[in-house]
């Protein structure tokens, strides 16, 4: 059983001991301190190795490396350390580690590193006598492990135990508690699992690309072989096949490079690129050869799927046909405009759907179909704009549209792998983009002070006491001081802790001190305690404006009633803000998390802030910073963790030329007796270069058009679908234009030069001796 | 008696009382806990017979509670402050099948799921205990994994007080002493659940209580010790400490006669009178330690054979106080008469595992 925050009574471990039923039961105190000096934190457990033994029997081999384990962990100012804490922090036996409490500097000495089998995160395990005196937790604890006796029933002890718990308090099976972190994390994994879902469609479009190119290159070497007797069965499975060497060399190119790079993101950036989920967790690379076998299918598949089209093309090359000379295939473009209304249909019926079991899915189904849906419409797109493309002008320019308008259904491949990728461009630029101006103000709106002391982020053991406080307010220049306390607090029946953020506010002055979405009129009914609910709040809790529930707060149940809907972008599992007041009356709680300086005027903050540390004059760390310094930090962090998706949309670019690169190259294939002609006729190579390149940009354009279009809506998917339910926080759009035009200059220039040069590396120096061949 | 909590030697810096001589023990007060002493146990060992069921062999029986006063956290206002630890074990042997149950436990007192109360007889450590219930009446509880009991101890004599009137000297150096009573022939009733089935029993212990600071001379290393309850009411209590080549650093014996009982029947043998000689060893398969089993003990003139009644009684109690020995029950034959008592013969060793006495082959 345990209970996040403040944790509970000690006197519940001895009835809970005698619960039937209950064989064992180990008592925890469990605090994340700071590490001075260090900039991290680190998990302790307090332990009663006496009572830990029965439930770990692993920890004995503490005992049996010094002989005599209960003394190792009994003796005084002593830490055990779990392998992976020795090794991060770079401690051995004997070393001294200083850890934060309050504000205070504690020493222990490092009297052993445990197994390898106790913990494998980094811990430090100490008794937890010492703990709850010298972590200042007395009376308290946080934690107690439970091991029920074989024959026990175990609905009727969970009951019984159950029965006892404080508020606040929990029973957690040892399968629930992973379960947590599981479900902390899953919208952020499934965010990564839908960027690399992306990645590997785009990846399937280059597949279906060369491909393409392939079987055109091949037209006359197919048809022969067709004419020398293969089956159209033989042809089929011979296309397949090349398609299939291909996806797995790629596939196993991929997953080997993935891996690697998977160990120097984490070496680098941790499990989460700095995102802080898992703070304090040393993540270790964990891929079984069943999963890296499964990528490797994935790889493979793509590649089939996206062979199958081309392979189809391939074994209906009439031989007859194409083995005489000029012969191109069927070029009127076959439009799919049904499919793609269907699948329009299909994606805005998904956007109606609830998210499932806390992930977007709908949201990703609707992208997906819109996506489709644009592919599908792109040569009715590509034939409609190709028609009012004007036909005079030089003769290259000519030449072009009607090249354009003949090879419209070919040229729908280049369009949509332009599509494609330049619109997830977009959409991922407009979101991220709308997500840090969103972020930009909201700092800009929690940050109002002009000085900020923190005494640690997620570390409950660093605080500032009531001493500290009473040091801060005590300076004449400052004018106000706001405390701030951040408590866990878990709901009846819930399973996941709200933040409650106690802090001076108000019903009249509550726009001014959080960013406000949404207010209730009037006044707070009587009896029930003025509580802000975070959007995240509202969205896992229903905590609407006006709901009043039972907040567990300090061992006791109270009364509280929603007075308005905040945004906050820091808690994802949702916080709720009250007033500190009565925050304290509540819990008897004084110590505060951060405070909030007004300084006098003129006086100048940076110089001040060491001033500050003289009059606070304790040994721990804290931080002291101006909001400046504050939101550029979490805007560095904020960048760094959208890196990756940067890194992405770049490989989709890539590949949407890669498309348009793969495509001209066959048509210059398949062209290169009508530029023998053209040369004939006195077409300088210049001119031709000219003119595929008018080509390539045209198809660039319409893709890119096409693409600003669709990424603008699947940005909308993205910012009030998927990440609403996802991270269940708003954001207000903001539109990058400057950003969206260079891009798309970009993409179009790149898309002519691109075709540009296949073609002339395609033309190659025989274009004169293609046209005999003709002949 | 044991030297298990050697491994325990000052944890913590405090001042612990000495052991003096002259103390006058009183009793039910100095049945009860001696907090400020370094190390403390309470003790008992016997034999039970199952009325129903006509087996020749008894099933020995043994429960140990151990008391350490650790030295630590002497200002650490937690409640989990680790002051005091209790162990405990507890063992049947039955010899008809030839094997040994046993258990351990060990918890820090605190929120009254351990403790050992002063003034009288009331140790508990969760759900094992033994106290007293009235006046030389005493109750002890035992719920190991594969066998429990609960057992009712009644005194048939007064306490066989050890050494000098109570203060029993462990070496040459007067301070390496200890308070010691014993409590023999105790009549034993109760239940023993062992293999799934409870079964009523009756039977005779022998109680040890004793309490030191130091305990153990520095260089004695391990100890032999037996407790026979004599088949005509007599009591012999032996024991030596050896030293670092299996010799004798100290001896000592205790022998009452039987009835009429009084303190003049009480004889005390200092080092010269008590000689122990093994005669036949058994070596432990699990651990390869080799352990004498047959003795000849002589105490003053007279001269006895001690013969165990099952040879694999080795305890294992690493886990908790880090230490292997031998216990077992055994048979005290009289050379001279062929008559004599059972008891137990516990052997442990003051330097664990390695080395010493405890010869690996």
């Amino acid at each position: 059983m345990q209970s996040p925050g403040t944790g509970f009574d000690e006197s519940l471990f001895p009835r809970l001991l005698r619960v039937p039923g209950v064989a064992a039961a180990s008592p925890v105190v469990e605090v994340q301190v700071r590490l001075p000096g260090r900039e991290r934190n680190l998990k302790l457990l307090g332990i009663d190795p006496f009572r830990a033994m029965q439930l770990q029997p692993a920890l004995a081999g503490a005992g049996a490396a010094t002989e005599r384990q209960g003394q190792g962990l009994l003796a005084e100012n002593s830490i055990w350390l779990s392998p992976a804490a020795a090794q991060s922090l770079e401690l051995e036996v004997g070393d001294d580690l200083d850890v934060q409490v309050a504000l205070d500097r504690v020493r222990f000495r490092v009297a052993g590193v445990l197994p390898p089998g106790a913990y494998a995160q980094p811990v430090g395990l100490l008794d937890i006598g010492e703990a709850q005196w010298r972590l200042r937790r007395l009376g308290r604890l946080d934690r107690v492990d439970l091991r029920l006796a074989p024959q026990a029933d175990r609905r009727a002890v969970r009951a019984a135990i159950v029965a006892l718990l404080p508020p606040g308090a929990q029973v957690v099976t040892p399968g629930e508690a992973t379960d947590d972190a599981v479900r902390l994390t899953r919208a952020y994994r499934s965010n990564l699992t839908a960027l690399a879902l992306v990645a590997l469609f785009t990846g399937a479009f280059l597949v279906y690309a060369t491909q393409s190119l392939a079987v055109a290159r091949r037209r006359r070497e197919i048809a022969l072989l067709h004419a020398m007797g293969m089956s159209v069965r033989e042809q089929l499975v011979a296309s397949l096949l090349s398609g299939m060497i291909v996806g797995a060399l790629g596939a196993a190119l991929g997953v080997i490079l993935g891996a690697l790079v998977a160990r120097a993101g984490l070496a680098a950036f941790g499990a989460d690129l700095g995102a802080g989920y898992f703070r304090g967790v040393a993540p270790a690379l964990n891929v079984s050869a069943g999963e890296y076998l499964a990528f490797f299918m994935l790889g493979v598949g793509a590649a089939l799927v996206a062979t199958f089209g081309p392979a189809r093309e391939a074994a209906s090359v009439p031989a007859a046909a194409a083995l005489k000379a000029g012969d191109e295939a069927p070029m009127a473009p076959r439009t799919h405009g049904r499919i793609a209304l269907a699948l329009f249909a299909a994606g805005v019926l998904a956007l109606a759907l609830p998210p499932l079991e806390g992930i977007a899915l709908p949201g990703y189904v609707s992208i997906a179909c819109l996506l489709l849906g644009a592919v599908f419409l792109t040569p009715s797109i590509a034939s409609t704009v190709f028609s009012r493309l004007r036909t005079d002008g030089p003769a290259w320019r000519q030449v072009a549209v009607a090249q354009l308008r003949g090879t419209a259904r070919r040229s729908t491949v280049s369009i949509a792998a332009v599509l494609v990728s330049f619109s997830l461009m977009v959409a991922m630029a407009i979101m991220v983009f709308s997500f840090r101006m969103s972020l930009e103000a909201w700092m800009q709106r929690i940050l109002p002070a002009d000085l900020y002391v923190r005494a640690g982020s997620a570390a409950a053991g660093a605080y500032l006491d009531v001493n500290a406080q009473r040091s801060i307010t005590s300076l004449p220049e400052i004018v106000r001081a706001d405390f701030v306390k951040f408590q866990d607090v878990l709901l009846p029946g819930e399973r996941l802790p709200l933040t409650i953020i106690a802090r001076p506010i108000d019903e009249s002055t509550a726009d001014q001190v959080i960013p406000i979405r949404r207010s209730a009129p009037g006044s707070a009914p009587q009896g029930a305690i003025p509580v802000w609910a975070s959007e995240a709040a509202l969205d896992l809790r229903g905590f609407d404006i006006g709901t009043e529930f039972d907040l567990p707060i300090g061992g006791k149940v109270v009364r509280a009633t929603v007075r308005g809907i905040w945004r906050d972008y820091e808690r994802p599992g949702g916080s709720l803000v009250m007033n500190r007041e009565t925050f304290i009356a509540l819990s008897g709680e004084r110590t505060a998390t951060t405070a909030a300086l007004w300084l006098r005027q003129g006086t100048d903050a940076d110089e001040f802030s060491g001033r500050l540390r003289d009059a606070i004059a304790r040994s721990g760390d804290y931080d002291v910073a101006i909001p400046g310094e504050i939101r550029k930090r979490s805007l560095a962090l904020f960048d760094r963790t959208f890196a990756v998706t940067y890194l992405l949309e770049a490989v989709a670019v890539l590949i949407g030329l890669f498309g348009i690169s793969a495509s001209t190259s066959s048509q210059v294939l398949a062209r290169r007796g009508e530029f023998g002609m053209l040369r004939h006729l006195g077409v300088t190579r210049r001119e031709i270069g000219r003119m595929l390149a008018f080509e390539g940009a045209a198809l660039g354009a319409i893709g890119v058009a096409a693409g600003l279009v669709v990424g603008a809506i699947v940005s909308m998917i993205l910012i009030f679908v998927v990440n609403r339910q996802s991270f269940h926080w708003t954001m207000d759009v903001h539109v990058p234009w400057g950003l969206l035009a260079i891009l798309s200059l970009v993409l179009i220039g790149a898309a002519a030069a691109t075709a540009a040069v296949s073609g002339r590396r395609a033309m190659g120096e025989d274009v004169v001796r293609a046209v005999k061949e003709d002949w | 008696m044991s030297s298990l909590l050697l491994s325990l030697r000052a944890l913590g810096e405090v001042a612990y009382p000495p052991v003096v001589p002259g103390h006058e023990l009183a009793f039910p007060r100095d049945e009860g806990s001696h907090p400020d002493y370094r190390i403390e146990w309470w003790y008992v060992t016997g034999q039970l017979e199952d009325g129903a069921s006509k087996v020749k062999a008894p099933l020995g029986f043994q429960v140990t509670f151990f008391r350490v006063r650790t030295g630590l956290a002497a200002d650490n206002p937690s409640s989990f402050a680790p002051r005091q630890v209790l162990f405990a074990h507890a063992a049947i042997a039955d010899p008809v099948s030839g094997k040994l149950h046993h258990a351990q436990r060990s918890a820090r007192t605190g929120f009254d799921l351990a403790y050992a109360r002063e003034g009288q007889l009331d140790v508990k450590l969760d759900d094992w205990s033994i106290r007293q219930v009235a006046p030389g009446r005493y109750v002890t509880a035992v719920h190991g994994e594969d066998f429990a009991f609960e057992l009712t101890l009644a005194s048939t004599q007064p306490p066989l007080l050890q050494g000098e009137r109570g203060f029993s000297r462990k070496g040459p150096d007067p301070l390496a002493a200890s308070y010691y009573y014993s409590l023999p022939q105790l009549a034993v009733t109760g239940d023993v659940t062992v293999g799934g089935s409870t079964r009523k029993v009756s039977g005779q212990a022998w109680f040890d209580h004793e309490w030191s600071s130091d305990y153990v001379d520095q260089s004695a290393l391990g100890w032999d010790w037996l407790g026979v309850n004599m088949a005509d009411g007599g009591a012999l209590m032996a024991f030596r400490m050896r030293d670092r080549q299996g010799g004798a650093r100290w001896a000592s014996a205790t022998l009452r006669l039987p009835s009429p009982i009084g303190e003049g029947q009480v004889t005390t043998l200092g080092p010269e009178a008590v000689r122990w000689t093994p005669l036949q060893s058994w070596r432990s398969p699990r651990t390869g330690v080799t352990y004498p089993v047959q003795w000849r003990v002589q105490v003053g003139d007279r001269r006895y054979r001690v013969e165990p009644l099952i040879l694999d009684a080795e305890l294992d109690s690493r886990p908790t106080t880090g230490i292997l020995y031998w216990e077992g029950p055994i048979r005290l034959i009289d050379e001279a008469t062929g008559k004599g008592g059972r008891s137990r013969l516990p052997r442990a060793d003051g330097v664990r595992r390695q080395g010493g006495p405890l010869r690996k082959t």
